[in-house]
């Protein structure tokens, strides 16, 4: 039985050209499109369902243009949001916090182990 | 949206418009909106990002390179030189790949998980008339097929994932739209649809009685050939048993009675001298490399009748012809699609080849068709609005025996 999930992303046989000086970066271009495509997608999902409730005369689609969230569904949107822009935001959030507090996060492991009496070769 | 509007975003139709035959894959709501996204990106490249490229080499790249070294470009190499240091084209070129492999992830995502399901639907057509697919386990597939996946298709035409296997035919059947942007049409026939219409129009008494295409694949190009000569019996070969099985299903279930399906070597066809009154290829020149295209020529004219014609809707290039700058983007693009045989087109010499052929030189012919596309209907505007911006042109040689 084939893997259809590993076998849908498998690389075409040949040199793959990297257009981006920083291959990372090109990986992360790539990242993003995807994400861009799935953004999409779910967009056009919503839309159907729109178009689906307007039809059946059970949302119209200016109701949900003038749509106002009540206190509690308000606080519930606000805290998805800010949990949704953290995830996303994560590795500067580390970052910053490298910068803010290096003793705690800018030791190498060397010095960590030979903190706690450990003598180990690391490379 | 009004009218104006859709014309001037160039807006393509929507992937629901794609005709699906009874050996087309499902498609759920979300991967169709998938391929809508795609769709739009390669346009949005095309239209918006291509066309910048041009404007990095005039309004940077080149000056850039004539204050430094007081002198003019003299090849492409030189160009892509130049122009892969320069950020903004760098992210355009980037962009480009990706959404290549993109539409590559989209579309097998869709055909290999019902597999089975397409292998049966392919089986239970072709059992109704397998009279007219010949398949010959006995061909090889010759090395410049195998040796890199063309346009960016993992496992090219020919790889089989099973018994009766159909995946890359129906993945390239799937992503022909997003990889088109939509440009040839409900069944991505236009072009065979515009090479009939030409044909009509300017040899109007040609009507020949046996047809070849050669590379058919699925026979995209074969159908609307064959359906504008009713009268005509008519042949496709390819090495590719995937692409001529679903192909063959593809037909069966279209309710067209008129192709046979041919697995054979092009360079080795299995058939007797003058024996074919047109013979074509599409888009399948530059998949070859030249020496094989010489050979394919000579074989051409062999089994043509006299006064029987041959015609190649392909690029075809004539260095001395094609500025600098056009050499450059063709290579981009041929190294971008992983279109290998591509590369030395602007090299590549037509009059030599039909002449090493053996056709004549008064007897040649060069043209270009208009890809015919019937999603310019005129139910919405965006259809209308997308055709009239973007008639597609297909470059025409060959020549008469």
């Amino acid at each position: 039985m084939i893997n259809n999930i590993t076998l849908s992303g498998a690389r075409a046989k040949g040199p793959r050209p990297y257009s981006l000086g920083d291959r990372s970066l090109e990986d992360a271009l790539n990242i993003i499109m995807a994400l861009a495509g799935e953004l999409a997608v779910v967009r056009e999902r919503l839309d159907t369902l729109e178009r689906l409730l307007e039809q059946k005369g059970v949302v119209l689609p200016e109701e949900v243009d003038q749509f106002v969230p009540t206190y509690d569904q308000e606080k519930k949107r606000q805290q998805w949001q800010a949990d949704y822009i953290a995830r996303i935001l994560r590795i500067v959030q580390q970052e910053l916090e490298a910068i803010q507090q290096p003793t705690l996060n800018n030791s190498n492991m060397k010095e960590i182990l030979e903190e706690l009496g450990i003598s180990q070769e690391i490379d | 949206m009004n009218d104006d509007r859709a014309i001037l975003y160039n807006l393509p139709p929507v992937y629901n418009r794609v005709e699906k035959h009874g050996a087309f894959p499902d498609i759920s709501h979300d991967e169709t909106a998938r391929f809508n996204f795609l769709t739009g990106l390669n346009r949005h490249l095309n239209r918006i990002v291509e066309p910048g490229v041009k404007a990095i080499f005039e309004k940077r790249v080149r000056p850039r390179f004539e204050a430094q070294t007081g002198r003019l470009f003299t090849t492409a190499d030189e160009i892509q030189e130049m122009m892969m240091q320069d950020s903004q084209y760098q992210v355009g070129s980037a962009l480009r790949r990706s959404t290549i492999e993109m539409i590559q992830q989209a579309t097998r995502s869709v055909v290999l998980r019902q597999i089975d399901e397409l292998a049966e639907k392919a089986r239970y057509y072709n059992n109704q008339r397998p009279e007219t697919l010949k398949l010959n386990p006995a061909v090889e597939i010759p090395c410049y097929l195998s040796v890199i996946d063309q346009g960016c298709m993992p496992g090219s035409y020919y790889t089989e994932y099973g018994n009766d296997d159909v995946t890359n035919a129906a993945n390239y059947d799937a992503g022909q739209f997003l990889i088109t942007d939509g440009r040839l049409g409900k069944l991505s026939d236009g072009i065979g649809r515009g090479l009939v219409q030409w044909l009509r129009l300017n040899y109007p008494t040609f009507s020949p009685k046996q047809i070849l295409d050669i590379g058919c694949g699925s026979g995209y190009q074969t159908l609307p050939v064959a359906m504008g000569y009713p009268d005509a019996d008519i042949i496709g070969v390819d090495v590719s048993a995937p692409m001529l099985r679903y192909g063959h299903a593809r037909m069966v279930a279209l309710g067209v009675d008129k192709v046979t399906f041919w697995q054979a070597n092009a360079e080795q066809l299995p058939f007797v001298d003058n024996s074919f009154d047109l013979v074509f290829t599409t888009r399948f020149l530059h998949e070859i490399p030249a020496n094989s295209v010489e050979a394919i020529i000579q074989e051409i004219y062999r089994i043509l009748k006299p006064n029987g014609l041959m015609l190649h809707i392909d690029q075809a290039g004539n260095a001395e012809a094609i500025p600098l700058f056009d050499q450059f983007v063709h290579n981009w693009r041929a190294l971008t699609n992983n279109e290998l045989f591509s590369l030395d087109i602007p090299q590549r010499n037509i009059v030599k080849w039909l002449h090493s052929g053996g056709f004549a030189e008064r007897d040649r012919l060069q043209f270009g068709i208009e890809v015919i596309n019937d999603f310019a209907g005129k139910s919405t505007p965006i259809e209308a609005g997308a055709e009239r911006v973007a008639p597609l042109i297909q470059h025409v040689f060959g020549g008469w025996k």
